[in-house]
């Protein structure tokens, strides 16, 4: 069993371009299909950052982007975190005390008064980039007299690891770490997205790593509140592919309407330890999501247990809300209702090495992955 | 661009506008506009490779290396890709007040092993030692000097279309490897450095009739050294994905960390840009030598101005050079 699980997970097999070309004319015939009985190209919206950085690498819209329209969702962390929070994590760098540790995607996303993290740093601010949030309880220790801030960006994926850190300190009684809980949730944004109707959708094609956290059953809403077809897919480009072809299978066929694509990492009840770590530590609270405004219940924030924990509440930070920078899509092109190459600043005046909306800062946003890897349309 | 980040050495893009803006407008020489590897210095009879590098690794021993070899190869590969035969190094140490004696000793030691298996001598030197805190542990200064054997007159500018690109071996695996170290990344699956003294690899093919260029593959990885080259001669190159030889335990890194390997850096890789007719020769030979038993034949150069990258699955995505810092993806 040990080698047939490798096997299933060695990328070379999930970018077999025999394959690709042959699911690719599927597609095509399911498109048609699909134009001919209602006189529009289907439109499926990817949701997680990962498909979109991996739909731009593998060039997937040169093989099907005629007769699929691929939308990029709110699935990128950074760019999903509203003006007034990147503004209240900037705030952190008044306080002499405060080390801020942060993923380095949220370096270069400017404030609302035009600098970034980068730019306190350079400056002389104590900001650190970690690679995981268990390194902030070294961090520490290391520096008794200062209290480490960890920018608690992310959705589903990230909050177990932040999680686990947290428990962690709370076990060991260090007390100079903190979090600025920011966390998003995936299937509140769907329903959001569903409900408000602003973006015109057929198919989602759902986020892989999220989902082997949170279960495929965390979508029966999907299924059975809203019967659009939506399908968890992996991150290799015949990952992508299948989940496409399943979609317009649904549209076409109209029996079934959810599908797991990414079968071999995905469970109908998720992953316990992290969804009971996350129960412990976080409860479910409303989030700020930039573009759209707060979403009821689509975050989380910490738990009593917990709460001493939070570095607003440590520093008395509140929200304000903040508008968007000037000209910049990012929130339209976060609700699918712009392409990056619809922005006029795109590759202007909005590059990866000076930004001005985050969508061309993280590694995960629509803009940096069109930008990077040159799509065009 | 008003004060120094990060990104103005992380060898990508904010590098090369840094170098251009402020250094070679100000500092312009013939040599120093052609922007490569080495300078190659004339005088009557005298064709002379001349080079410097600075090493600020952290941390400085790591899988496969310590800054004591990376010093001493990374001087070596800068004249060697000229293809002059490397004479000698200089060494110039700026250490922090505090460093261990023996840290310091195992340093030297491994400049010493390393300068032997290239062949080189270290012929002089300079110490500085700074206050606690001015520096990190030590940093180190190179410069290289290197002499003509054969009439070679390698330069990107050389490169023309249908020209054939040759890697010889496994790329991303020493940003990896310190990236994993530094960070404690926990990263299973034995990722070392891949530094090297290239001189002895390209001695076995530089007389080669049609080779064009040969470029030291280093920071910005593989991408943006193709950049570089395709900048200067006015070519686009196209790559195949599936041609380029990437570990696996470095491939699966990668994709934890968010990081392409193919821009990831390299202190152990060239490519040499050859005409059609040579290149499997080339690719031959290369295939011989210890440091080249991976050698592969990747891509080749097109009328295209950019550098693109054909996809595993037979799709074309465009290749920009290396901006800002490498970062992780962070869900």
């Amino acid at each position: 069993m040990k080698t047939k699980n490798k096997n299933l997970f060695s990328p070379s097999l999930w970018s077999d371009k025999d394959i690709a070309i042959k699911i690719s004319k599927e597609i095509k015939n399911k498109a048609e299909m699909f134009f001919k009985k209602t006189g529009k190209k289907p439109s499926m919206m990817e949701v997680c950052g990962t498909h979109t950085m991996a739909i731009a690498r593998s060039g997937i819209r040169q093989l099907i982007g005629d007769y699929v329209n691929l939308i990029s969702g709110p699935g990128c962390p950074v760019c999903v975190t509203s003006q007034g929070d990147i503004d209240r994590i900037i705030e952190f760098s008044k306080f002499n005390d405060v080390i801020i540790a942060t993923f380095g995607d949220m370096m270069k996303v400017k404030g609302s008064e035009g600098y970034d993290l980068n730019d306190i740093r350079i400056k002389g601010g104590d900001v650190r980039i970690v690679y995981s949030p268990m390194d902030c309880l070294e961090l520490a220790r290391e520096n008794r007299g200062k209290n480490i801030v960890f920018v608690g960006v992310g959705f589903e994926t990230t909050a177990p690891t932040i999680a686990a850190a947290v428990k962690k300190a709370y076990e060991d009684k260090i007390n100079n770490f903190f979090v600025a809980p920011l966390f998003k949730l995936v299937p509140p944004a769907l329903r959001f997205l569903l409900d408000s109707k602003i973006s015109k959708i057929d198919g989602f094609i759902l986020p892989g790593h999220v989902s082997v956290i949170i279960g495929s059953k965390a979508y029966d809403f999907l299924k059975e509140e809203y019967k659009i077809p939506s399908v968890i897919a992996g991150f290799e480009p015949l990952d992508i592919l299948r989940a496409a072809d399943m979609i317009l299978s649904y549209l076409i066929e109209g029996k079934e309407v959810f599908g797991v694509e990414y079968e071999r990492a995905v469970k109908s009840e998720g992953n316990r330890v992290a969804l009971d770590i996350m129960n412990e530590v976080f409860k479910v609270s409303d989030a700020y999501w930039r573009a759209i405004g707060v979403i009821k219940k689509s975050g989380y924030s910490f738990s009593d247990k917990f709460e001493k924990f939070d570095a607003f509440k440590k520093y008395g930070i509140s929200y304000r809300e903040k508008a968007e920078p000037k000209g910049c899509l990012c929130g339209r092109i976060l609700l699918g209702l712009s392409k990056p190459s619809d922005c006029p600043l795109f590759g202007k005046k909005c590059v990866p090495e000076d930004a001005i909306g985050p969508c061309m800062v993280s590694s995960e946003g629509a803009c940096a992955a069109w930008y990077k890897y040159g799509v065009k349309k | 661009m008003d004060r120094i980040s990060l990104a103005y050495g992380s060898g990508g893009k904010q590098t090369a506008e840094l170098v251009k803006k402020i250094f070679l407008k100000n500092l312009y020489s013939e040599e120093l506009s052609k922007l490569e590897d080495s300078a190659i210095i004339k005088n009557k009879n005298l064709k002379v490779a001349f080079t410097t590098d600075s090493y600020v690794v952290d941390p400085i021993f790591f899988p496969g290396g310590d800054i004591g070899r990376l010093c001493v190869c990374g001087t070596v590969n800068d004249i060697s890709v000229s293809g002059a035969k490397i004479e000698a190094i200089s060494l110039g140490f700026i250490i922090e007040e505090g460093l261990d004696i023996s840290v310091l000793l195992k340093i030297v030691n491994s400049i010493k092993k390393t300068a032997k298996e290239a062949g080189v001598r270290i012929v002089t030197g300079d110490t500085k030692v700074v206050e606690k805190g001015k520096a990190d542990k030590i940093f180190i200064n190179t410069s290289g000097i290197g002499f003509f054997d054969s009439e070679l007159n390698f330069s990107y500018s050389n490169v023309k279309k249908d020209d054939i690109i040759i890697i010889n071996g496994e790329v991303g695996s020493h940003g990896i490897a310190v990236l994993n170290s530094r960070n404690k990344l926990g990263i299973s699956g034995d990722i070392k450095s891949d530094v090297a003294p290239l001189n002895g690899l390209i001695d076995l093919i530089k007389r080669i009739p049609g080779i064009k260029c040969i470029k030291d593959v280093t920071r910005g990885g593989l991408i943006t050294a193709l950049n570089e080259i395709s900048e200067s001669c006015g070519f686009g190159a196209e790559i195949e994905e599936e041609k380029v030889p990437v570990a696996d335990s470095v491939k699966s890194a990668c994709e934890m960390l968010g990081i392409d390997p193919f821009y990831a850096a390299n202190e152990g890789k060239i490519v040499v840009i050859a005409s059609k007719k040579s290149a499997e020769k080339i690719l031959v030979e290369m295939r011989k030598h210890k440091y080249g038993k991976k050698s592969a034949i990747i891509g080749r150069f097109n009328e295209d101005k950019h550098v693109s990258v054909k996809t595993l699955i037979g799709t074309v995505r465009i290749a920009q050079s290396m901006s800002g810092e490498q970062m992780p993806r962070i869900c």
